[in-house]
């Protein structure tokens, strides 16, 4: 009989217990013997979000190749199950071997977005583990994360043993290697293990640096190591060349219906386009295309060890992808042979792109994307979106007489330089977009009226980006933007064919402190968890509250982080990174940035971001 | 050709709800290559019914799934294929030609065989003999019976065709099921529980089904009033 860490009462009165029960297809159960290291590998969010996740899925696969490995998940209990667990003492497992996360050699987290840094402290909680690194035990799991939110790991370096920082395929091996070498015999030293770790390229062992500020409210004046054997910088790592990396053949099949139910073929890393917002864009530098007889080979096989019926590209900028025409010929004659569906996201809407749409989607029932971001071209250039209103206007009157009359509009407020002029210009682009409908298709061939719809997020600055010295806007002045964006829609003649939304203000001002914060955030991250908050990325369940109450209690100003501009000289939290995209690149791009200069993209025209150090990708192409 | 799939659900696979098992067989049937048919229209889906859900947390070895296909597989292949992509606790017990004006599984199904161990519930073999035999020597056993939309006080005794208690304590019910009088085993042991003078909502027992039935048709509009394992329609494919 299979060791169940929930009794059968408790999963019979909790919601989805699929959640926790493992036993997934292509899910993966090993025996005890020739195992050195057993990695549990959460992700800080329920089941069906992290299951969705495509490096989650990577990582599991390539561990659990290694026979001396054995990798299994953990992901958020829902609220429900975390106070069932917290009144019968019942130890946070891992799906698998349902055994506790706590016996575990590493305890990994994927972390993808700042608001799951207090789901980070339940798992941790749950687990029977201290929050910060220096009040566990000597046999305690070591704490290791991954994923984007490592380009600033400040907030939250306190409670981790290690972070990090690039491409998981790289140094996972060598940090096992060490950790066996150090586990051999009887006497585990930590501290030990951790020094010799910080030698590992892209590992960052927080506990080895000191930061010092000015003052006690003031910037960071220093980031040193404590030994002179620990490295000033630490260098993200990464493939160089993606043919022949390990990729997920048989990943896992939930069984309950979750976010992405589908394959997920990742075509390429990185992107060419530079957009000066864009975190994604500047820290996976530079675009690498998997190969096409590869790609071919893993869809079919993973369909065949799935079963599922949907497979759905995967990049930052599909369009660019060299080969996707013949990629995409392949799988449509694949998918109508086999009764699938195809989902392309992140698709340049052009005349390719919305005949492949055709062939692959009801053109009643789907609407077609753009991402403008900004309203007028000349917040366009700030921005470097190579995207101008002739592009956006020639795709709608493309897809308006392919049959589409719903179009799904993309924008931000709060950018840099923005203007009035620049939120209005959101209402006019969409009006002159629903304009263009009844312009172009006579009433008699009208399905209805035009629908557009139109989001608006508010920025975030990213470290890493150019806009990484920018102020962010604060709760008010995003929301004052969002009513003037309202009240010019409804000065527009066909406001009734468009649909305004805008995102939660008061979670972009917090996740704009996380993201640019220093090590003094990790007690107000504490303290928002004891006031309660836990899954913030959930609107059902974010309390502002929790945080700004946390914030006062710890006497930290959140305006210190967010809406402030730096200096230019000033030591920002993140700068012992090295992501291969010089600080020189990305100043010059804010300077560009301010000038409303358009930088080209990487396969118009090298820049010298600093990427090309890496020996592959887009900067050696033709 | 129409085929029907017997197979169990057991272990923690209890606690797969019926959405999710009809989302895994669609999966398992393409992983394992089966020629399944597929509707024709805009989104083609595989045509493909069960007999009756089964409720989360209950175990059986008599779950029943009719499905149509294009070519044919002898049983022996479909069986192996299946269990070979399958997961611990969903075995195919069954993979049978069905004959084709066979009514499907869906339609036909009218009981069903349970097996309730006491489980944590701490109740002996000899308090339950006590209290079902108390239990039917009423005139009516009338529970609340809650539906979707309305809840309504039904007698459930004359749709309780067999009952049982074995040496170990273990019950034996066979009640009526399908699309009129569908009783489930909670229902009567809830029933139980109460006559005994126990909470009503005690869920302590582990319940398993074990068959699921037909009514055998003598000829149209007259019935024996034996019943047929689903089981027992359909020949193996060679």
């Amino acid at each position: 009989m299979r060791k169940q860490a929930l009794d059968d009462e408790i999963l019979l009165n909790i919601d989805k217990p699929v959640r926790y029960i493992g036993n997934e297809v292509n899910s993966i159960v090993k025996d005890g013997a020739g195992i050195a290291v057993r990695f549990a590998m959460c992700f800080p969010d329920l089941y069906e979000i992290g299951m969705s996740h495509l490096g989650m899925q990577i990582l599991y696969s390539m561990f659990n190749e290694w026979e001396d490995v054995w990798c299994e998940r953990v992901f958020s209990p829902w609220l429900d199950l975390a106070k069932l667990m917290r009144e019968r003492n019942i130890p946070l497992f891992a799906l698998e071997s349902q055994d506790p996360v706590k016996e575990f050699d590493f305890l990994g987290f994927t972390l993808q977005y700042e608001m799951c840094y207090t789901n980070v402290l339940q798992v941790l909680e749950l687990s029977g583990l201290n929050f910060y690194s220096k009040d566990r035990e000597n046999d305690d799991p070591i704490i290791i994360c991954g994923g984007p939110c490592t380009y600033n790991p400040e907030p939250y370096a306190d409670f981790f043993d290690i972070v990090y920082i690039g491409e998981g395929e790289v140094s996972y091996r060598a940090l096992f290697d060490l950790y066996k070498e150090c586990r051999n015999g009887d006497s585990f030293d930590k501290r030990d293990f951790l020094r010799r770790a910080s030698h590992i390229e892209g590992l960052y062992v927080p506990s080895l640096y000191e930061t010092e500020y000015v003052s006690e409210d003031g910037v960071l004046s220093s980031f040193t190591p404590l030994y002179p054997d620990v490295p000033g910088k630490v260098s993200r790592v990464l493939l160089s060349n993606l043919t022949g990396a390990c990729y997920p053949e048989k990943p896992i099949v939930p069984f309950m219906k979750i976010t992405q139910d589908r394959v997920v073929l990742e075509i390429m890393r990185g992107c060419i386009r530079g957009c000066r917002f864009c975190q994604a864009g500047m820290i996976y530098r530079p675009l690498r295309e998997r190969d096409l007889e590869e790609l071919k080979r893993l869809a079919v096989q993973m369909l065949k060890n799935t079963g599922q019926d949907e497979i759905s590209l995967s990049s930052l900028s599909s369009s660019d992808y060299s080969r996707l025409p013949e990629l995409v010929d392949f799988l449509i004659e694949y998918a109508r042979d086999n009764k699938l569906n195809i989902s392309l996201p992140s698709l340049r809407v052009d005349a390719f792109s919305l005949d492949v749409m055709k062939k692959v989607q009801d053109v009643k029932k789907s609407s077609v994307t753009f991402a403008p971001e900004a309203g007028t071209q000349r917040l366009r250039d700030i921005i470097n979106k190579g995207l101008t209103q002739e592009d956006i206007l020639d795709g709608c009157s493309k897809a308006f007489l392919g049959g589409w009359n719903r179009i799904k509009l993309y924008f931000m407020l709060g950018l840099p330089g923005e203007t009035t002029e620049d939120i209005k210009g959101i209402a006019r682009l969409s009006e002159r977009i629903a304009s263009l409908y009844y312009e172009l298709i006579p009433k008699e061939e009208r399905r209805g009226r035009v629908q557009i719809v139109t989001s608006t997020s508010f920025f975030v600055p990213k470290p890493f980006t150019p806009f990484q010295w920018a102020r962010q806007g604060s709760k008010e002045e995003f929301l004052e933007k969002a009513h003037i964006v309202n009240d010019e829609m409804k000065a527009q003649l066909n406001h009734k064919s468009i649909r305004y939304t805008w995102h939660d203000a008061s979670v972009s001002v917090l996740e704009g402190a996380l993201a640019r914060g220093d090590r003094r955030l990790s007690k107000v991250i504490v303290r928002a968890y004891e006031n309660g908050a836990c899954f913030d990325a959930w609107t059902e369940t974010f309390k502002e509250e929790s945080w700004l109450k946390a914030f006062s209690e710890t006497g930290i100003s959140m305006e210190y982080y967010t809406a402030r501009e730096r200096k230019p000289d000033e030591l920002l939290p993140w700068d012992f990174i090295d992501t291969g995209v010089s600080r020189e690149f990305l100043r010059k791009e804010w300077e560009n940035a301010l000038m409303g200069k358009v930088t080209p993209n990487c396969r118009e025209q090298c820049s010298g971001c600093g990427a090309r150090r890496f020996n592959g990708g887009v900067c050696y192409e033709g | 050709m129409k085929v029907r799939v017997r197979f169990s659900k057991l272990g923690i696979m209890k606690f797969i709800g019926h959405l999710d098992v009809m989302h895994f067989f669609q999966q398992l049937l393409r992983r394992s290559d089966i020629p399944i048919a597929y509707s024709s229209g805009l989104s083609p889906h595989q045509i493909m019914s069960f007999a009756l859900p089964l409720g989360i947390g209950l175990e059986s070895i008599g779950e029943y799934m009719d499905i149509e296909l294009t070519e044919r597989v002898s049983s022996e292949e479909a069986i192996r294929r299946m269990n070979l992509n399958s997961v611990n606790g969903i075995e195919i017990l069954s993979f049978k030609e069905l004959p084709e004006k066979a009514q499907n599984a869906m339609a036909s199904v009218s009981a069903a065989d349970y097996e309730i161990c006491p489980g944590k519930t701490g109740f002996t073999a000899d308090a339950l003999k006590e209290g079902l035999s108390g239990l039917f020597s009423e005139k009516e056993i009338v529970v609340l019976k809650r539906t979707k939309k309305n809840e309504q006080e039904i007698d459930i005794k004359p749709f309780i065709y067999e009952h049982s208690v074995k040496e170990d304590g273990t019950v034996f019910l066979r009640l009526s099921c399908g699309s009129v009088n569908n009783i489930k085993p909670e229902l009567v042991m809830g029933a139980l529980c109460k006559y005994m003078g126990a909470a009503a909502s005690d869920t302590g027992f582990a319940i398993k089904r074990l068959d699921l039935y037909r009514e055998d048709i003598l000829k149209p509009g007259e019935v024996s009033g034996r019943f047929i394992s689903l089981d027992s329609t359909g020949e193996p494919i060679k």
